[in-house]
């Protein structure tokens, strides 16, 4: 079947076969920051905006999110400019691997613009769906905060 | 040997965004299967579904008539060669077991055959195509089944070679002695001995194994691979494939985490296999199912200490028994077990007395590999709880009782000479400690004095604090090896060349920084190119704490071998003798002060005068390991009614040397540490009674999420390490040697009972509970 989808602001029209997942559209289509690392819902690393929050692509169905708004990492940063929460998370050391980042972002962001001043408990709530095996989460919980202060206080675009 | 310098570092030492950071972060660096390429054929493996079985015969034929299938592979038609798996120096100290396909399978998911298709759900149509009659054979599910008087034998092939003694399941043997370890504990006023058992556990990167392998314009095949050890991947393919070495090309892109699992040579030999077969690129990507089944795993572990100590705490004979389950394969099996003496006893080298022997078994289960702590963390856990209990029966605070006897600077340990991988080891004296103050912090931090002892009650939740301390390595002395290159540029940057191999752990950057801070410049003139067999130097990979150390030094040497090229050329242009010039702040400058800039500087060498490239090449093979020291405390909380335990706050307080880039050396402590936090509470593979792994799932397989941690304390304790690279020491395993003891003893603190077998689940604890 042939869907349509705005991706980042943009709109295309792409084929899914019955059955693919949103992440394997994506990936297809050249989103490759989704990352795959379970496809059953566990790690996270596939978290993408559906419609303004966060959910595992690699359960979402393609066909049925005809027309939905996605935004994948690759559209938080413009070339010349990252986003605040990208800017802490180089800042604050909560990059290791890098694989379950994309995901983690996309937690972050679906935070933030919900609750821009997070508590700590609340930070880990909203992460606690992604999986990550090198940072121990200190520094990713670390960096959220410190996106939230940047948001709060800079008036940066947070609203992507 | 430096001392530390006078002057602070400009780089070094500073929290640098990391080089590959940018990318990361928005999406565009690109891992294996990011790189999309034409007509690229999808690859599946299919396992076997015995643990133990003759394969009689194999029809390929169906699968092979299912259109959009290229390839099937099996035991019949690719080559024979014993090879390991395992990514080591060469020779390789781990048996040659495996074949691409063997005509025998021995744990459920053994590989049979493969097929590359046009689509990843063709591949997997075809595999069930595939037909297999196999002849069952009895199985060896656990250490004591393998090690029993007629036990079937899992390799009973001729062609193996490195097995110990192969007829009796044992893939290797240590034995070492020093001093009369009988006659110590007979002199030892007390004496403790405790067994301790632990599980099947696995690294799971969020990054599966993956592999892509294609041919270049040269026809040569290319194989971009998520791997440890990219130099020692194209050794072990040209190999077992027997194709020349020049004609394969490793690279390593980003890597989603490794801790061990990808220092083995999984999945290249198929896919270039297929490549080679077909000329069309190949990808074969492990789901996450198969990466539990068939990837590697830690080495289930029964490790017995016998302390003795005098009264007054000294102690005085040390024996440690490991018994080591290698799975299917042998790949690491002796290494592992001797690091499970070598990584620990040297610690406590006050006991004149010591000994340590083991075997690694083979069983038809799941095979272990390489995972950070590779065996230290597996000794660890019953010497500490050794430890603790030798202080109860000897009535000293266990912090005293580890003051007293721990290793010092200055001094040595005959284990370290005695035992090294898997060979004898390389003697050396220790020339920086910080661990004494170590334990001062963590003990201050977690409240030691105020809380011990005290048992505070919240409802039926019971307090309790512990402490472990242990030390690891940097390296493997006189085996290791790596090499960089630094070439200039007539802006003034440079390109650094490493074979060094960055899986996450921030090695580009840290590696960049000490070559910045030789040159003078800032992070951002440095261009990294790392990990490509091609176009970067040897460099034996990342893993044994290797990096920052072994890897950092021949990038400092090569940085100083241009400074000398880079002031030769200014001397003239300063009208100053090279020698009392230096490199600051991007220029060449001299005593009087006069300067000129690093890109005036390479203009001239390059379009002026006496022209040449300013490059040069460094290699370093370590003659020591500087050990970092860790000490570990934590308090928890234990469910009295139920078992559960909360882990509410952990300090861990490390001496690495130098940090390089602290922050990335605290995510190296915080990451191992929750690692090791899960390995001590949750993870653990079930297998069936039959051999297959029964929980190959994020879900059923529980690693640590940002909910389930304590308040985690990293602290890095200011020391110098005059061997090393500006003062550093490596850091990348240590952390996650400290839960299991720390956790256990914190239980025993609160609730009275010992944990001898991981993972402490609630219905572990609570039945330890009720049988006390």
């Amino acid at each position: 079947m042939t869907i349509m989808l705005r991706i980042n602001g943009v709109s295309r029209t792409v084929d899914v076969a019955a059955g693919e997942t949103l992440l394997e559209v994506l990936r297809r289509e050249g989103f490759v920051g989704v990352k795959c690392g379970c496809g059953t819902g566990d790690c996270g690393a596939c978290a993408v905006l559906l419609n303004g929050r966060a959910v595992n692509s690699c359960l979402t169905l393609a066909g049925k999110v005809d027309g939905a708004e996605i935004l994948t990492v690759e559209g938080l940063a413009s070339v010349e400019r990252l986003h605040p929460l990208q800017e802490a998370f180089l800042d604050e050391g909560a990059v290791q691997c890098g694989y379950c980042t994309p995901g983690m972002l996309m937690s972050g962001i679906d935070l933030l613009t919900r609750n821009p001043n997070p508590s700590e408990d609340e930070i880990r709530e909203a992460i606690s769906g992604n999986l990550c095996r090198c940072t121990g989460y200190v520094k990713q919980v670390r960096a959220i905060q410190s996106a939230a202060e940047r948001m709060r206080s800079g008036g940066d675009d947070c609203a992507t | 040997m430096t001392a530390r310098p006078d002057r602070e570092f400009e780089v070094v030492g500073k929290n640098e965004r990391k080089v590959d950071g940018t990318g990361l972060v928005a999406g565009r660096r690109k891992f294996v299967a990011d790189l999309h390429l034409p007509n690229t054929l999808h690859v599946k493996i299919l396992g076997s579904p015995h643990a133990h079985a003759r394969i009689t015969s194999i029809d390929t034929s169906d699968a092979e008539a299912i259109p959009g299938v290229a390839c099937v592979l099996s035991h019949e038609n690719t080559p024979s060669t014993r090879h390991t798996t395992a990514g080591q120096g060469y020779p390789e100290p781990s048996p040659y077991d495996a074949r691409m396909f063997d005509t025998k399978v021995r744990f459920v998911g053994d590989r049979v055959a493969a097929v590359a298709a046009e689509s990843e759900m063709i591949a997997s149509e075809a595999l069930k195509a595939i037909r297999v009659e196999y002849e069952e054979l009895p199985a060896v599910l656990s250490i004591d089944a393998a090690l029993q008087e007629g036990a079937p034998v899992v390799h009973d092939e001729a062609d193996s070679t490195g097995i110990y003694d192969a007829a009796r399941n044992i893939v290797a043997d240590v034995d070492i002695d020093v001093g009369d370890v009988e006659k110590g504990f007979e002199e030892s006023t007390v004496v403790v001995e405790t067994t301790c058992e632990t599980q099947y556990a696995q690294h799971t990167p969020i990054e599966p194994h993956v592999v892509l392998a294609y041919l270049d314009s040269d026809e040569r095949i290319v194989v971009r691979t998520s791997t440890q050890v990219p130099f020692h991947v194209r050794r072990i393919l040209a190999y077992t494939l027997g194709i020349p070495m020049h004609q394969i090309r490793v690279i390593k892109p980003r890597v989603g985490g490794g801790f061990g699992t990808k220092q083995e040579v999984l999945l290249e030999d198929v896919a270039a296999l297929v490549t080679l077969r077909t000329g069309r690129a190949a990808l074969l990507e492990l789901t996450r199912a198969e990466e539990f089944i068939a990837a590697r795993t830690r080495h289930p572990m029964r490790v017995r200490v016998k302390l003795g100590a005098k009264a007054d705490g000294s102690l005085h004979a040390i024996e440690m028994e490991g018994l080591s389950n290698t799975g299917a394969y042998g790949a690491h099996g002796l290494t592992v077990l001797a690091n499970t003496g070598s990584k620990t006893l040297p610690l406590y080298n006050k006991a004149e007395n010591a000994h340590f022997f083991g075997q690694a078994v083979y069983t038809n289960l799941p095979v272990p590999g390489a995972y950070r702590g590779y065996g230290a963390t597996q000794g660890y856990f019953p010497l500490e709880t050794a430890m603790d209990e030798l202080a109860e029966k000897l009535s000293i605070d266990p912090v005293e009782l580890r003051r007293l006897n721990h290793i010092r600077l200055g001094e040595t340990s005959p284990i370290f000479e005695k035992l090294g991988e898997g060979r004898e080891g390389v003697s050396q004296t220790v020339k920086s400690c910080e661990l004494a103050r170590c334990i001062e912090i963590g003990a201050e931090r977690i409240g030691w004095t105020e809380k011990r002892g005290k048992q505070s009650k919240d409802g039926p939740w019971v307090h309790g604090v512990g402490m472990s301390i242990m030390m690891q390595g940097s390296g493997i002395p006189e085996i290791d090896m790596a090499a960089a290159t630094i070439k200039m540029n007539e802006d003034g940057s440079f390109n650094l060349l490493i074979g060094a191999t960055d899986i996450g752990t921030g090695s580009d950057t840290i590696l960049a920084q000490m070559a910045a801070e030789v040159l003078g410049v800032p992070l951002s003139k440095m261009v990294v190119t790392s990990s490509d067999t091609d176009t970067t130097p040897f460099d034996v990979g990342a893993y044994a704490s290797s990096t920052t150390y072994v890897s950092g030094t021949a990038v400092v040497r090569a940085a100083e071998k241009v400074r000398a090229q880079i002031l030769a050329v200014a001397a003239p242009l300063l009208e100053s003798p090279a020698e009392g010039l230096f490199l600051r702040e991007e220029a060449v400058v001299a005593a009087n002060g006069s300067r000129v800039g690093l890109d005036r500087v390479c203009q001239r060498a390059m379009y002026e005068s006496d022209q040449f490239q300013i490059a040069a090449t460094a290699s370093f093979v370590p003659s020591e390991s500087p050990p970092p020291f860790l000490a570990n405390f934590a308090e928890v909380a234990v469910d009295t009614e139920t078992g559960r335990v909360n882990v509410l706050h952990y300090v861990a307080a490390v001496d690495c040397g130098v940090a390089i880039h602290p922050k990335l050396a605290e995510g190296q402590l915080e990451g191992s540490i929750v690692n090791g936090l899960g390995y001590a509470l949750t993870e653990e593979m079930i297998t069936s009674s039959r051999g297959r792994v029964r929980n190959p799932s994020l879900f059923d397989y529980k690693i640590p999420g940002a909910l389930d941690l304590p308040k985690l304390e990293v602290v890095l304790v200011d020391s110098y390490e005059p061997t090393g690279p500006m003062g550093a020491k490596s850091v990348g395993e240590i952390g996650i040697n400290g839960p299991i003891p720390t956790i256990a003893n914190a239980i025993y603190d609160a609730v009275g009972v010992r944990l001898r077998k991981t993972p402490f689940t609630p219905e572990r604890v609570l039945a330890a509970m009720r049988a006390s």
